[in-house]
């Protein structure tokens, strides 16, 4: 446990050091929901309604855009060598680098929601309802794009390979974030089924990510 | 401990680098690889470290701990230096201690070792060549494995790094270890030479 702990504490605090690239998503998330009322015009009712599906896309191009360096940087400088050889399972480190990449990346979007929010006219209820489906829907993001990230290991710049492959398998999270986030705020159909179903996909996700990240990983060592 | 391979093949992008390649180690002695640029010396040791797929042959390691993999009993030093330019010296130390699971000296006393006792808190991102070379040498003698695979050790040091390696190659080989080498030069300890590939 100790070298599981050891590693995702190495990655929060790289990814937070100048340089380290966790705010770029953030940043990048703030910037796409800042200049959509620009884009849109000041028409309250029209940003409330897609205030949430702004938010939620927002928040996936901002996890596609961070995922691709989860292990090139770690093959860059040889370390992934030394994590594949170590006596931790490959499974459980990866499983630890994309724990450490949400609570780096990941969290500090949920963060950011309740204050642009505000910039999508959208009420404390449905922002809270945003950020509850955030909280539970970008681990699903993260899970899963880290196959992706896997697989851009063994390619040379792999990044475009990266969104190709992810988008896909993001989209289900996509439709019911959204979906959920639109049944809190207006209320036509149950909040619960499509927030469970996103907490299935988590779940899921949670589960395969790792096995097919680590997978990823030993076929294409070179 | 004994550490040998049988008629190992090694095939990289379709081309047969080497094959039926034999060769045993026994505790406390090292193996010099040598031979012609790309005539495959890392790609043997990325082969024994696990991290390439063998084409053909066996690899065992006799007289190791049963429950784990020649590659968890190895250390594997190569080319690049697994360092984190944004973290200190004794930060990319401790973090591998903790990883690999540090059962040998601290942190502190092997920097001492490697002579970059003066640079503890010094991010690594302004190291120089050599100074990187010797922070990953460090992680050699804070972690304890019986294996050392080692890519051109000397590679970046200075003549007092040279021989700072070859005092610590020598303690690990009077405590039983095993050393495979890449070199192009002299290792600084006894070795049997094993030379792949032909001349130039």
């Amino acid at each position: 446990m100790t070298s599981l702990a050891a590693l995702i504490r190495r990655d929060i605090v790289v990814a937070l050091r100048a340089g380290g690239g966790a705010m770029i998503g953030v940043l990048f998330f703030v910037s796409v929901v800042v200049v959509m009322p620009f884009a849109l015009g000041p028409d309250l009712a029209l940003l409330k309604r897609i205030g949430p599906a702004i938010l939620w896309l927002g928040a996936m191009l901002a996890s596609l855009l961070t995922l691709d360096r989860l292990f090139t940087a770690d093959q860059e400088d040889g370390s992934l060598d030394l994590i594949v050889m170590s006596r931790t399972p490959l499974e459980l480190s990866c499983a630890a680098k994309a724990l450490a990449h949400w609570l780096a990346a990941g969290v500090p979007l949920i963060v950011a929601t309740p204050l642009i929010g505000i910039l999508l006219n959208l009420d404390a209820t449905a922002t809270f309802a945003v950020a509850l489906t955030l909280l539970v829907g970008t681990p699903a993001l993260t899970f899963t794009g880290m196959i992706g990230a896997a697989l851009a290991v063994t390619l040379r710049r792999g990044g475009l390979l990266l969104a190709v492959v992810v988008l896909p398998l993001s989209i289900p999270v996509l439709i019911f974030g959204v979906a959920a986030s639109n049944a809190a705020v207006e209320g036509a159909m149950p909040f619960g089924t499509p927030f469970s179903i996103l907490c299935a996909l988590s779940l899921v996700s949670l589960v395969v990510g790792p096995f097919a990240a680590a997978a990823s990983l030993r076929h294409g060592l070179d | 401990m004994r550490l040998t391979a049988q008629g190992l093949k090694c095939v990289r992008g379709g081309r047969d680098i080497f094959s039926g390649l034999d060769f045993a180690v026994p505790a406390g002695q090292a193996l010099a690889v040598t031979g012609i640029n790309g005539a495959g010396k890392s790609s043997l040791l990325r082969l024994m470290a696990g991290l390439l797929p063998a084409a053909g042959g066996a690899i065992t390691l006799e007289g190791g701990e049963a429950e784990l993999t020649l590659a968890e009993q190895a250390h594997y030093l190569g080319h690049r230096d697994a360092l984190k330019p944004s973290l200190t010296v004794l930060e990319n130390l401790d973090f591998w201690r903790e990883f690999l699971g540090g059962e040998a000296i601290d942190g502190p006393a092997s920097l001492k070792t490697v002579g970059l006792g003066h640079a503890v808190h010094l991010p690594a991102a302004f190291l120089s060549a050599g100074q990187r070379r010797r922070l990953s040498i460090a992680r050699l003698i804070a972690v304890n494995r019986p294996v050392w695979l080692l890519d051109e050790p000397t590679s970046a040091l200075d003549s007092s790094g040279q021989t700072m390696v070859a005092a610590l190659m020598s303690a690990h080989l009077r405590s039983g270890g095993i050393i495979l080498a890449a070199t192009h030069g002299p290792l600084g300890v006894p070795a049997q030479e094993l030379r792949i590939g032909g001349d130039a």
